[in-house]
């Protein structure tokens, strides 16, 4: 499904992704663990198209369609979807008419018909009950003055209401305490099936809890330095990154 | 011939008239007040911005005391605004109160020319509060609008009425020349009266129109009033619109300013707290597009101690759409007590518009809260991203966000007709639904 080849990128000259290659199939669930600095948020911002990033190598597919050469717009009709780390408060935007108009643009694209305004509201009830969200964070402005966890909540939401192909969630679990971690997770759960993927982009472990994994990989210096199966995440919390930056270390100098 | 021969010949007309009393010697001091200052130049320090001599140059006519016009109701029909039918709407052409085309629809409300409110049981009102406004508009072009203050109108609302709105339109008849519109209002609104003013302005006719408006409102104790100022003429169409209020009894005044188009606009607005306890609030908008140039000059003075002013103004300017705010808040010696605060936001939506902006605290007593700011920037990059890896596109996700940016202006037009026409002119200049 997603298809990352040599993926150099970086931003105001620097380069911070040297050589990426990853291969997600549908139904798998990806985690990408590093320790800070290692190129993890500047992954998730050139896959879902942030601006001011510049992709110097390589290339991306979603499903075969070249991603990089899409604006942000396009990549979520194609299927992407990005949780931010930290969601943009917007003041004066409803959270209902910014979710009603994302929809029906995403529909657009994708060759449906716009959703009227019974159908649209039974999709987001059934939605926010998923995600177990108070209706009245609906007609306030978008993100303003909600919790850590009602932001990440609120981007779980998102990506039950655009139905993606590859959900991207940057540092989810960041600011969280474990009962918050556990709602957004049985969120995303209940989300998976054969045909979408999740690539989990964390710091700690304690996500991976709950979204578990079918691989891991371990990102260091803007390169994908150890793959491995879900065990991977447990050793890198019990003998932290510093072992991988040694293994890394060694390897160069012989 | 320009303008100014023209003006000067209807000077003429009035000191031959032969008339006495306090409008004709506000009239003959306006008179030689204009020919002492001119119109203001970017010279005068409150005009710095703003260019208006150019109209004067030009052949712009001065448009006789008289109501003279050929317009109709239907002619009307085309810019009513919504909910027209339960309200009093007063129409203005070129600048003269026209009876005909005005609907009354309040035994509260009365309406007759400033001649002769100063003549009957309102002189009293007329020599006391006509004219104050002075005090903050020191320049020719108020003084060119008072010259001709006998065709002015009154208007007064009764002790306790809860009056329905009243709609004011003022429409400048362009279509066969040039016209220098001046309306020119006294408003008393009686004690424990509750009204809500919204007032229009429209050009027919291609050729251009230059209104110079002065409007006095004097509002008295325990009365409330909200004032709704939209703007949406033509390009070619450009004002000078000062509004006043003297706070003379404890009072409530809200005032929306919202600027949507036209050629040159100037508004002045002036608030006098001159009465304990009394509370005014502010609000405007300014959304410029083309080469449209919008100028909001303010000043609310804090008289007494007490008093409250707040005051929130936010612009887009867009193309080569050039803004200026001037805000200037008075607290004089004895306004202990007082809290006044100002804002003014703007967003740059091109490379080639501009903001001007200055707020002016002046503040002689010692025991008061004030505070004001002022910021200029673009749309939000990271909002935008957001939005977009949402899957709205990028245009669409830019008009988002700039209504998104006017909704707390927006929120408080209190009237819901007006402010869903309002909401719906934004957003037919977003193109929402070409999007």
């Amino acid at each position: 499904m997603l298809t990352i080849r040599n993926l150099h990128a970086g931003i105001e000259g620097k380069k911070i992704l040297n050589g990426i290659n990853l291969d997600i199939k549908p139904g798998e669930v990806h985690a990408i663990m590093g320790p800070n600095g290692s190129g993890k948020s500047t992954l998730a911002s050139v896959l879902a198209g942030r601006a001011d990033f510049e992709v110097s190598e390589g290339s991306v597919t979603l499903s075969g369609k070249d991603l990089l050469a899409l604006s942000p717009e396009d990549r979520a009709g194609e299927g992407l979807f990005l949780a931010f780390q930290y969601p943009i408060e917007i003041a004066g935007l409803t959270t209902t008419n910014f979710i009603k108009t994302a929809v029906n643009q995403v529909r657009k694209y994708r060759g449906e018909t716009s959703l009227d305004a019974v159908q649209f509201l039974k999709l987001m009830k059934e939605k926010m009950a998923l995600m177990g969200m108070d209706q009245s964070l609906l007609s306030r402005s978008l993100n303003e003055g909600f919790s850590g966890g009602e932001k990440k909540r609120n981007e779980i939401f998102q990506m039950a209401m655009l139905q993606p192909k590859l959900a991207i969630l940057d540092e989810t679990d960041s600011g969280l305490d474990i009962d918050a971690i556990r709602v957004v997770a049985n969120g995303v759960n209940m989300l998976r099936n054969k045909d979408n993927a999740v690539l989990a982009i964390t710091h700690y472990q304690r996500l991976l809890d709950y979204i578990v994994p079918d691989f891991v990989h371990v990102l260091y210096n803007g390169r994908i330095v150890k793959s491995g199966p879900k065990e991977l995440a447990l050793e890198l919390e019990e003998r932290g990154y510093d072992f991988i930056k040694n293994e890394v270390n060694e390897a160069q100098e012989a | 011939m320009n303008t100014i021969e023209n003006i000067k010949e209807r000077f003429q007309e009035l000191s031959s008239s032969g008339e006495v009393g306090v409008l004709s010697s506000m009239s003959k001091k306006a008179v030689d007040s204009f020919n002492e200052m001119g119109v203001p130049s970017v010279k005068h320090e409150e005009w710095k911005y703003t260019r208006i001599g150019g109209f004067f140059n030009q052949e712009y006519s001065v448009v006789p005391g008289i109501e003279i016009n050929d317009l109709s109701s239907t002619d009307i029909d085309l810019f009513r605004l919504p909910g027209h039918e339960k309200v009093s709407e007063l129409v203005f052409v070129n600048g003269y109160y026209s009876g005909r085309l005005s609907h009354i629809r309040s035994a509260s409300l009365t309406v007759l020319s400033l001649g002769d409110a100063s003549k009957n049981e309102f002189a009293g009102i007329v020599s006391k509060y006509l004219g104050n406004s002075g005090k903050y508009l020191k320049d020719g072009i108020f003084a060119l609008n008072t010259a001709f203050v006998q065709d002015g109108l009154f208007i007064h609302i009764k002790k306790g009425a809860i009056e329905p709105p009243v709609y004011i339109y003022n429409i400048t008849d362009s279509r066969s020349s040039n016209i220098l519109a001046q309306p020119r209002t006294l408003i008393y609104i009686s004690e424990q009266a509750h009204v809500q003013l919204i007032e229009t302005y429209t050009t027919i006719g291609s050729s251009e129109s230059f209104t110079n408006q002065v409007t006095e409102i004097v509002v008295e104790k325990d009365a409330l009033v909200e004032y709704y100022k939209i703007q949406n003429d033509a390009i070619h169409s450009s004002q000078v619109s000062a509004t006043s209020f003297q706070q003379v009894g404890k009072s409530y005044v809200h005032a929306v300013t919202v600027s949507l188009n036209g050629g040159v606009v100037r508004n002045n607005l002036n608030i006098s707290l001159a009465a304990e306890r009394s509370e005014a609030h502010l609000y405007g908008l300014y959304f410029l597009k083309g080469d449209s140039h919008i100028d909001n000059h303010t000043v609310v003075d804090h008289i007494v101690p007490n008093c409250e002013s707040n005051e929130l103004y936010k612009g887009i300017v867009d193309d080569k759409g050039a803004a200026v705010f001037n805000g200037k808040i008075f607290v004089q010696p004895q306004a202990q007590k007082t809290n006044a605060f100002q804002s003014n936001k703007n967003i740059l939506m091109s490379d080639t518009a501009s903001v001007n902006t200055k707020p002016q605290l002046e503040i002689f007593a010692d025991d008061v809260k004030c505070s004001h700011g002022c910021t200029v920037g673009q749309l939000d990059e990271e909002g935008l991203f957001y939005l977009q890896s949402r899957g709205i596109n990028e245009k669409m996700a830019r008009s988002l966000l700039v209504h998104a940016f006017a909704v707390n202006i927006l929120e408080h037009i209190k009237p819901a007709p007006i402010r869903d026409y309002v909401d719906r002119l934004i957003d037919e200049r977003l193109e929402f639904d070409k999007l």
